[in-house]
């Protein structure tokens, strides 16, 4: 990446203060996102979900964050106030969670979600952006979209449910999305359609894209730089093609206990964990 | 060791009366796994809740050990032939007994003897060490608690185990742990196995044969050397296999 990065984190710490000890939840992270697609893997508990969180803001009230920077275009996220981080919020960066269901607002149809979101971030007025709506849903490939704005959610599938999410955040052309497992509810046939749907999102505009998951098959095909993520620091940052060839012992623990179909064994091996690793990025 | 014929699944009454399973027969022999391999509603759990037991309507027939069971009653012994481990450890343990008190259930209500000593067998089986037994299950990981299901399934030597998606609430590195134990216990205990689940990974790792559903039928039946070479002959199929490849598969955009 010649050009400037769009996201740039430099030695990220979050902790939970505890009764007796302080729980150092992430340690040191550091990495750039561009206009690429970065995967950010990790098992439960390494610390990526609170990463992706943390760009936004948006941590547990008990947790503390501190960092060198974290730095947006050409802004440091960690000196703003909160009503200028509200401004960054859904307009410059959007997130994805996991699961529609628990995302949308249950008792609103779906279109009056999405409309309420272009009223708020590009004041258009009701009539607008009930056409907006329908060209958003349009645009993530969903059919008779006048039909779908009168659904609650409740009424739709969740791969339709993850389009309507995605919808709702490109409505202000965000410059990063942070899609922390957008996917991993979906059935495999409908995840295609939604990566395929955030692809083309890219495509006449840069945008950084930080793809949080622990699929390593789905990064490996989906994504162009993988940092990879282990008890709260990152193991090692290497380009997705050269997955398969990773030096880290961990990334390699990974992929060996991985059962795959092109590759068959008889017994997976089973991740062997070393504390010298946290050792080494520590320094 | 597990017989389907002709099996017809349905929930709800009168008119949102629902087909979910429209005429699945496969047959799984003693010692053998079997895969059955879907989306969410293809029919996949249905058809294993209504071998378990656990739902009562459904038509056909269905052999457990050679012995044919009925949707409503089943004797004692037919119950004994089956064993169910869950998808999430988290909601099938019950959450205020010790590990220990789970895993003894299922003996208590046969009035097995010895159970103490059985228990402590058991845990050691699953690879947990002894003293886990008075752990409740917010204090053991995951990965500990699936083996604690695991351990209650195994406790009256069912020879029939049902699968339904036991590794994936879990992480990769845990899930290569469990699948390795269900593979040691299959041996030694000589057990059969029916594995429901959506990772074609998993099963092409773990299953002898792989029915694979959609819409509540079996579209099409394979080996896993079949599965593995790439000979699938429907177009669903090629579709999952080349999903958990990672190619871009041909998928139509639809609604």
């Amino acid at each position: 990446m010649a050009a400037k990065p769009i996201l740039s984190i430099q030695n990220l710490e979050i902790t939970f203060p505890m009764a007796h000890r302080d729980f150092r939840a992430v340690k040191g992270v550091s990495f750039d996102v561009g206009n690429e697609k970065v995967g950010l893997i990790g098992e439960s508990g390494s610390g990526k979900s609170l990463t992706g969180r943390s760009i936004l803001r948006l941590l547990p009230g008990n947790a503390q964050a501190r960092a060198d920077a974290i730095r947006f275009e050409d802004r440091d996220l960690l000196g703003l106030s909160e009503a200028q981080m509200r401004e960054i919020r859904g307009s410059r960066i959007a997130m994805i969670l996991q699961d529609p269901k628990f995302s949308l607002n249950p008792v609103m149809t779906v279109g009056d979600q999405i409309a309420e979101t272009c009223q708020i971030h590009l004041r258009l007025d009701k009539k607008q952006a009930y056409s907006k709506v329908v060209d958003l849903l349009e645009r993530v490939h969903i059919r008779n979209p006048e039909r779908v704005y009168g659904l609650f959610p409740h009424e739709v599938s969740g791969g339709m449910g993850q389009r309507i999410m995605i919808a709702m955040m490109i409505v202000a052309r965000p410059s990063l999305i942070i899609a922390d497992e957008p996917t991993s509810a979906l059935d495999v046939s409908v995840r295609q359609q939604v990566l395929r749907i955030l692809d083309e999102l890219r495509e006449d505009r840069p945008t950084g894209l930080l793809f949080i998951t622990h699929d390593l098959n789905l990064v490996r095909s989906f994504c162009d730089r993988v940092v990879i993520m282990y008890a709260g620091q990152v193991m090692e940052t290497l380009e997705a093609r050269d997955l398969d060839n990773a030096k880290h012992p961990y990334t390699r623990g990974l992929l060996e206990a991985l059962p795959r179909l092109d590759r068959p064994r008889e017994r997976l091996s089973v991740l062997k964990r070393d504390p010298e690793w946290l050792k080494e990025t520590a320094k | 060791m597990i017989e389907v014929e002709n099996l017809f699944v349905h929930y709800g009454r009168g008119a949102s009366r629902f087909e979910a399973v429209s005429g699945v027969s496969f047959k799984v022999e003693r010692g053998e796994t079997y895969g059955l391999v879907g989306e969410s509603g293809s029919g996949k759990s249905s058809v294993m809740n209504a071998i378990a037991g656990r739902h009562e309507d459904w038509e056909g027939t269905i052999h457990l050990a050679s012995s044919k069971v009925l949707p409503r009653k089943r004797s004692r012994a037919d119950r004994l032939n089956v064993q169910i481990v869950f998808q999430d450890p988290y909601g099938s343990v019950h959450p205020k007994h010790p590990v220990g008190q789970s895993i003894e259930e299922p003996l208590v209500i046969n009035r097995a003897p010895n159970r103490q000593a059985r228990v402590a067998d058991l845990l050691k089986n699953v690879g947990l060490p002894g003293h886990f037994r008075y752990r409740f299950p917010h204090q053991i990981s995951g990965g500990q608690r699936q083996r604690v299901s695991i351990a209650r399934a195994l406790a009256l030597g069912s020879p029939i185990m049902l699968l339904d998606e036991p590794t994936s609430a879990l992480d990769v590195s845990v899930q290569a742990e469990i699948l390795n134990l269900l593979q040691d216990l299959k041996q030694k205990n000589q057990l059969t196995y029916l594995i429901v689940t959506h990772d074609m990974g998993v099963v092409a790792h773990m299953c002898d044969r792989i029915g694979v559903m959609k819409d509540g039928v079996i579209v099409e039946e394979l080996t896993k050397a079949q599965l593995i070479s790439g000979q699938v002959k429907h177009p669903y199929t090629r579709e999952l296999r080349a999903a958990s490849l990672g190619e871009e598969a041909s998928l139509e955009i639809s609604v």
